[in-house]
């Protein structure tokens, strides 16, 4: 099963080859990383996007947690959360495509950010189903490149009664 | 104010934390701390080759409970240190590190000697550091020892570049107290959990004690031998745990595990409740693991989270310092009269286990006009000092003959490489545990192959005048890999007779240590007792031992503990 964890570390040279050492020594899988100083500058927080039975998944916990940097470990699975990702695709374009590629675009409430005479460049934000939707859709354009940040993540905030 | 230079800053680091020895090989990038080093009370260890240098700090730990601590060059000398990193890493040692650096402005440019030390080293150290700038110098020792001694220990790493030991500044601030808020470690075992554990085992009708080397690190041999005794709990220990239990007691079913005892490997096998105290469930130790203990539950105490329910699902896991949860243990014990009932309860039990220890106890045959045993030398040299030495081991037969014929009635007495299993350990850790222990009798119970790993420490023991007995089980083979090839690979040796080897009675006469040999039975004790006398160097025996002799039992690799090959 897949689960995102984000992990508190003290913000030092060396930290993010500790976390992904320790995920290659050990075996466990890596999908997506990513990486930002928190409000603290202090502090970084990783988001990491891992699978594993639940075993595994224990085991990437406490091992986290025994790294010296390591400051906090949460795993979202279960709990109420967002998820986000970016995406960047760069789209071939004909006239006569335009209007279409435009369309979607704007169904997916994504942007143009960049032009070209024969591309478009569109920035999509949100979760993995709906960036990845947003690519098949393009995908018989012809899509260039596409570049994907990792996963983030928040828990969302407990309702007022 | 007067200043001081970084590496007089470091030394001065060090001996705050009380280090009064350290092990070390000098090359450019620390020559500013041999420089200091010259002046200084602290007494330097000079080894011939920098692996040397940190298992011998290692055997100082181990012996005496205090962290090791080496200096080594940048580059090679750095590197050269990884092996023994890595052993103590495998076996939880405490152990602070130093190595050179090039200058800071010139890492990353492959510069002469350089080599990325912190990188090499992060899977295999507790923590390492960089030190960048001279200001951060006695905080990272501080954090280093800190980090080294606490929770479950380790090797701790400090890289420092040549600019950093040169820069100078004004007195040292030496922080008296340190606290890392990403790491704080648990020693209290939880309330609750100790209640449900004492439950279950006071409800157990074939207890068994399963300890490791957690023991021996915790200083728990005490707490132990009370926990077991008040419950009359037969006990096994793992290799690493031996002499956390007393060697000759009573309750004592020697060693588990692929060359474990078989009353041991049945007791595990057949025991309703087994309480693990500072041990991992290695596949040394479990055999196949879905057949290990099948009928127990398991209680587990171990002041490492990461190593509860990794290889074995637990029951009542209990993450404290073993020594700590030990003592809460007995003190919650029920009333001497209800501990007396409860023991005449287990009666059936201890009539079980003391048959298994009757009737495969560890043996071999010695005759009289034969090839010498190597046991019979490790019974011989037990006898000869009633158990008094400290013992350490290479890897390989000889190792497994050490574990199983000497007796262990005190922590801290036998110094084995567990987890790594590195060649080449044994001798320096020796020496190391000479140096902490003056006046004892220590003892390497040396394969040929592995002393041959580190025999140019035979210098360093000559030059401190180091009586280090080193007992050669000179079978001219890689035994144990010679064994796996008669047993599982149709005895075909390949590669593992090493049969052109030195005279090692010659080679102890050029480094000027004392030479001795013994080629029958009979001129064994004599040997021994000659070695034992020596008092002002290394003496090196060489025991033509039995080729062919294999350790038993043995529990072929991935089979269950209860399928033992005997004698
Ligand atoms: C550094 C290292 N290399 C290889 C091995 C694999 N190995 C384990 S035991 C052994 C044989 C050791 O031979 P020797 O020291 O003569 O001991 P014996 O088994 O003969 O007592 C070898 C090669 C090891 N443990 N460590
Ligand atoms: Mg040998």
């Amino acid at each position: 099963m897949r689960h995102t964890i984000s992990v508190l570390v003290t913000n030092e040279f060396g930290v993010l080859s500790r976390i992904s050492g320790l995920f290659s020594g050990r075996g466990f899988n890596i999908e997506s990383l990513s990486v930002a100083e928190t409000l603290d500058p202090q502090v970084s927080r990783m988001t990491i996007v891992t699978s594993g039975d639940d075993k595994v998944l224990e085991q990437i916990n406490k091992q986290l947690n025994k790294l010296i940097n390591v400051i906090k470990v949460y795993d979202f699975t279960g709990e109420e959360h967002i998820e986000r990702e970016l995406a960047l695709v760069k789209v071939n374009l004909t006239a006569d495509t335009r209007p279409e590629i435009l369309s979607i675009v704007d169904i997916f409430r994504a942007k143009v950010v960049d032009v070209s005479p024969r591309t478009y460049t569109i920035e999509i934000t949100g979760d993995e189903e709906k960036i990845s939707a947003l690519t098949e859709l393009l995908r018989p354009f012809g899509i260039k490149e596409i570049v994907r940040t990792g996963r983030i993540a928040m828990a969302r905030s407990p309702k007022q009664k | 104010m007067t200043k001081k230079i970084g590496a007089e800053i470091l030394l001065e680091c060090l001996m705050k934390e009380g280090v009064d020895t350290v092990f070390g090989f000098p090359g450019g990038a620390v020559l500013p701390i041999y420089d200091a080093l010259y002046d200084s009370p602290i007494k330097h260890i000079l080894v011939r080759h920098e692996q040397g240098a940190v298992h011998m700090a290692d055997g100082y730990a181990r012996s005496l409970g205090k962290p090791g601590v080496v200096i080594v060059t940048s580059g090679p000398g750095a590197t050269n240190t990884v092996t023994g990193i890595a052993t103590a890493y495998m076996d939880s040692i405490p152990m602070v590190v130093i190595t050179g650096q090039v200058p800071t402005a010139l890492i990353g440019n492959d510069a002469f000697q350089e080599a990325d030390i912190v990188g090499i080293t992060r899977p295999c150290t507790k923590h390492n550091y960089l030190v960048k700038d001279l200001k951060d110098l006695p905080r990272i020792i501080k954090e280093s020892f800190y980090i080294a001694t606490t929770g479950r220990p380790g090797p701790v790493l400090v890289d420092i570049p040549k600019d950093v030991l040169t820069a100078s500044m004004a007195e040292l601030k030496y922080p008296e107290k340190t606290s890392i808020e990403s790491y704080q470690p648990n020693y209290k075992g939880h309330p609750g959990q100790i209640r449900k554990a004492l439950q279950l085992i006071l409800a157990a009708k074939r207890p068994v004690v399963y300890a490791g080397g957690g023991v021996v690190l915790s200083n728990a041999a005490g707490e132990l031998k009370a926990f077991a005794e008040k419950l009359g709990i037969p006990t096994t220990t793992t290799l690493m745990g031996l002499g956390a239990f007393p060697g000759t007691h009573e309750l004592f079913m020697g060693m588990l595990g692929m060359h474990g005892t078989f009353c041991a490997n049945m007791a595990v096998t057949n025991t309703d409740c087994l309480i693990a105290v500072g041990a991992r469930f290695d596949d040394r130790v479990t055999g196949k693991i879905d057949e290990f203990a099948p009928y127990a539950d398991i209680v587990h105490i171990d002041i490492d989270p990461t190593s509860i329910s990794k290889n074995v699902k637990v029951d009542i896991p209990i993450v404290g310092d073993v020594k700590d949860v030990l003592k809460e243990m007995v003190k919650a014990l029920p009333q001497a009269k209800a501990l007396k009932e409860h023991k005449k309860g287990l009666s059936e039990w201890h009539a079980q286990v003391n048959e298994w220890r009757a009737t495969h106890a560890l043996s071999y045959k010695q005759e009289p006009n034969g090839k010498i045993k190597p046991q019979f030398v490790i019974e011989k040299f037990y006898e000869l000092t009633k158990g008094n030495a400290i013992i350490t081991t290479e890897v390989g037969q000889n190792q497994m003959w050490a574990a199983q014929f000497f007796k262990y009635d005190k922590a801290r007495t036998f110094l084995t490489s567990g987890g790594l299993g590195t060649m080449g350990f044994g001798f320096p850790a020796a020496i190391g545990a000479q140096i902490a222990f003056p006046d004892s009798t220590v003892a390497v119970i040396a394969g040929d192959g592995s002393l041959q790993m580190n025999i140019q420490e035979l210098a360093t023991a000559v030059q401190y005048k180091l009586p280090v007995k080193v007992i050669i089980l000179n079978n001219m083979v890689l035994g144990m890999v010679r064994q796996w090839q008669e047993l599982f690979y149709d005895k075909r040796y390949s590669h593992t007779c090493i049969s052109v080897a030195p005279d090692f009675v010659k080679l102890a006469d050029a480094y000027g240590a004392v030479g001795l040999r013994a080629k029958k039975p009979s001129e064994v004790e004599a040997v021994l007792k000659e070695a034992l006398a020596v008092k002002d160097r290394p003496v090196l025996m060489d025991f033509r031992v039995d080729q062919f002799e294999c350790v038993y039992p043995m529990v072929p690799a991935g089979q269950p503990l209860n399928k033992m090959l005997l004698v």
